[in-house]
């Protein structure tokens, strides 16, 4: 865990990441130092579009650690995530092993580690090297895989039958991202640290467009983050995310338009709203003119 | 109190007595993610013990009222306050001059406007504390109110000055104007925020922390009872339902599926043997046709559950856009059809606005009717029931002592494939006065439903 490259303080979160591409507020600077300091997994819900997936990358990126990354979904299963044996091979090397071979040498043999294929939770406990693991979108998986992660995030270690206990060589920095679609078991909330993760603040959403678009004047920066978080007060299908956002500016830019008036929202929307009711909403509550 | 582990243990116990599920494990957890921080930084103590106690994004406004008492910004006017401020003049009677005569309260009225205009959170901060030093207890007040700050300052009558400072030259009604509106009344709400926050601390000061956080906290929002939620609180509510409806569809559609796999895929199997050496290791399966239930929904819209109603009706429109196939009925005392008003896509509000104005509900009395509704329902829509329906009754069995049709509802519920019922009373009160409860129960499974807490239960228990 202490590393060279762990982190000393909440300010120096805020500052490595910012150096990674990512602009942290304070909450979210001291909720991952404490993560790292207390060796909790952290777990980040959120609307989609908010940074979360990206959080995990720039911590990565910021403490010179690998990223492994577990997608979940629905029918995510045990072989998927933790760990399975490659039967092909197996089947290989039974077909190859001489034929006055014991059977039970055999046997022995063919459930060792050289067959076992490792997938990104058995992957994270037992890479020596700085590791972040993301478990990404936990919501979409089924209930089953929440006792999964539990049995391994609390121990850090993993039981294989065939071969024994496999414990965590360096504990891994765990990031679970959700949407909140379903509301995950309070046993697995009751072991993570929470950071809710929202649509930043106009300041920071500011600050976030200037620093990825070169180019941009302030104050356009400033009234497409206005306007964004108006889109984003209405409740439509799909509210814009900060990408969206920077897709956004980046269009106003290759337009070569230095204000964002009614003609420019409405010639440009299709690159924030990406439902036809979500436009046509938005063209009667701003009062555009089409 | 006056120890450190004295005040964390109360604002856990806070925490708990106001509805937050806080283990001893979390709190312990707080305590060590104190030992790394500084905590002279007020925002990171915050931080640890939102990211250790706090597990659920509704829960976090309850939290902070908490966390606002029991670790307070300031003692007393705190420092930013300068003494020499006097609060309302008075006039010779010893009653306050009107804010509109006063020039102090003009001078600050125009210092709000200049913070507002700047959005400088720190800066409208410490002007809500300084406010409410000078304007939350009128002479003669033993407590605090926000009201008379609110009155004093009265931010809302701001705001067109406000808009003329940023819209220099530009054309008025347009889109600079509805983002600025917005962005300058979100900044009003946040002092309005700051100033009962403010409010609550020097209540607290005066009678005691846990005495103001009782009366301070609504209950949360997932145990917040429908017929008693405000505007607000439908607005979160709305929010909170979506999902709900999304999975209570998934849930409906998973049902079906119990045999996981469809027909054998042998051309798929037979190519993936070829890698064991020809050995059908592993089958292949066509995937299944996914099965879309039909929903029907009947809600009670009258007046004795309105506050219910209009959940029903969110629940009904964000139903409505997860399945495919939904016709919703609303009845009062006759019944009609309200599926067109609730197209996917469409305004929740106005489709609102729009079948109470058009669908045609109230037969005479205006007073729910079970019994004739469920008939018109029986003789007008008949076939919108059949072997794949799912029919779902949101309302609360009160039928004025009116007749049930009890044998057409069960006629219903027969031909439907599942029938639930979703009752707002507490269970306790069934059964008395003109509730038919049991009597329908005995029919279509009945269910409490009050609150999100038991909506979610009942979609859980659908799987």
């Amino acid at each position: 865990m202490t590393a060279p490259a762990a982190f000393t303080s909440p300010d120096d979160v805020a500052a490595r990441l910012a150096a990674a591409g990512y602009l942290a507020d304070e909450p979210v600077a001291t909720t991952v130092f404490l993560a790292q300091a207390l060796g909790k997994p952290l777990l980040v819900e959120g609307p989609a579009g908010t940074g979360k997936t990206e959080l995990a990358k720039a911590v990565a990126a910021a403490t010179g650690a690998g990223l492994l990354r577990l997608q979940c979904y629905e029918g995510l299963d045990e072989a998927r995530a933790l760990y399975e044996f490659n039967y092909k091979k197996q089947l290989l090397a039974i077909q190859a092993a001489p034929s006055d071979r014991a059977w039970q040498e055999t046997h022995d043999d063919i459930f060792s580690a050289e067959f076992l294929l490792e997938r990104p939770l058995l992957a994270a406990i037992r890479r020596p090297d700085p590791t972040v693991l993301l478990i990404d979108e936990a919501d979409k998986a089924d209930v089953e895989v929440e006792g999964l992660l539990l049995e391994v995030l609390s121990d850090y270690q993993v039981t294989i039958p065939e071969l024994g206990t496999i414990a965590a060589v360096r504990r891994p920095f765990v990031v679970i991202t959700s949407n909140a679609a379903r509301e995950l078991s309070e046993a697995l909330k009751r072991r993570c640290l929470y950071l809710h993760l929202d649509y930043p603040t106009a300041e920071r959403e500011r600050a976030i467009v200037l620093a990825r678009v070169p180019g941009i004047e302030a104050s356009l920066a400033e009234q497409l983050v206005r306007t964004v978080a108006a889109l984003r007060d209405l409740e439509l299908k799909k509210a814009p995310s900060i990408a969206e956002t920077i897709d956004w500016a980046r269009t106003l830019l290759a337009l070569g338009l230095d204000e964002l008036d009614e003609t420019a929202v409405a010639r440009t929307l299709g690159v924030v709203l990406k439902h036809v009711s979500d436009q046509e909403r938005a063209a009667a509550e701003l009062g555009l003119r089409g | 109190m006056a120890s450190l582990v004295g005040r964390h243990a109360g604002f856990v116990a806070a925490l708990r007595e106001a509805g937050l599920p806080v283990s001893t494990a979390e709190g312990l957890d707080a305590v060590r993610a104190l030992e790394f921080l500084d905590l002279m930084d007020r925002e990171s103590v915050r931080a640890a013990y939102a990211a250790t106690l706090v597990k659920r994004s509704a829960h976090r406004e309850l939290f902070d009222t908490l966390f606002d008492l029991w670790f307070p910004a300031a003692l007393g006017d705190g420092a930013g306050h300068v003494p020499g401020r006097p609060g309302r003049r008075l006039d010779g009677e010893g009653r306050p001059i009107p804010a509109a005569l006063d020039p102090g309260v003009q001078a600050r009225r125009r210092e709000l406007a200049d913070v507002l205009l700047d959005g400088d959170d720190a800066a409208l901060r410490a002007f809500a504390r300084d406010a409410v030093a000078s304007y939350g207890r009128t002479p003669g007040q033993e407590s605090w109110f926000s009201s008379g700050v609110l009155r004093a300052l009265s931010p809302d009558t701001l705001m067109a000055g406000l808009l003329n400072a940023v819209l220099t030259g530009r054309d008025r009604g347009g889109l600079a104007e509805r983002v600025a509106r917005r962005t300058f009344r979100d900044r009003i709400a946040r002092f309005e925020r700051l100033v009962a926050g403010e409010v609550r601390r020097r209540i607290a000061e005066d009678t005691g922390v846990e005495r103001t956080a009782r009366l301070s906290v609504r209950p949360p929002l997932e145990r917040l009872d429908f017929g008693r939620a405000n505007r607000a609180d439908l607005d979160r509510l709305r929010r909170e339902v979506h999902p709900l409806a999304r999975r209570l569809a998934t849930r409906l559609a998973q049902r079906n599926r119990a045999g996981d796999r469809g027909r054998l895929d042998f051309r798929r199997t037979v190519r993936a043997s070829l890698a064991s050496g020809g050995v059908p290791l592993t089958t292949r399966h066509r995937p299944r046709r996914p099965h879309r239930p039909d929903l029907v929904i009947l809600c009670d819209a009258s007046d004795s559950v309105s506050a219910f109603a209009h959940f029903t009706l969110l629940l009904t429109f964000a139903l409505r856009e997860q399945f495919s196939r939904v016709r919703a009925f609303a009845f009062i005392d006759t019944t009609d059809e309200i599926t067109k008003f609730f197209a996917p896509g469409a305004d929740v509000a106005a489709a609102m606005t729009r079948m109470a104005r058009e669908a045609d509900l109230v037969w005479i009395t205006g007073r729910s009717n079970y019994g004739h509704a469920i008939k018109v329902f029986e003789e007008r829509y008949a076939d919108a029931i059949g072997p794949r329906t799912s029919l779902l009754v949101l309302g609360d069995a009160r039928s004025n002592y009116g007749e049930l049709s009890l044998p057409v509802l069960e006629a219903m519920a027969g031909r439907a494939r599942h029938a639930y019922w979703l009752n707002p009373e507490p269970r306790g009160l069934w059964d008395t006065g003109d509730s038919a409860a049991s009597r329908y129960g005995a029919i279509v499974p009945m269910v409490e439903c009050r609150n999100l807490d038991q909506l979610t239960s009942f979609v859980e228990e659908l799987a």
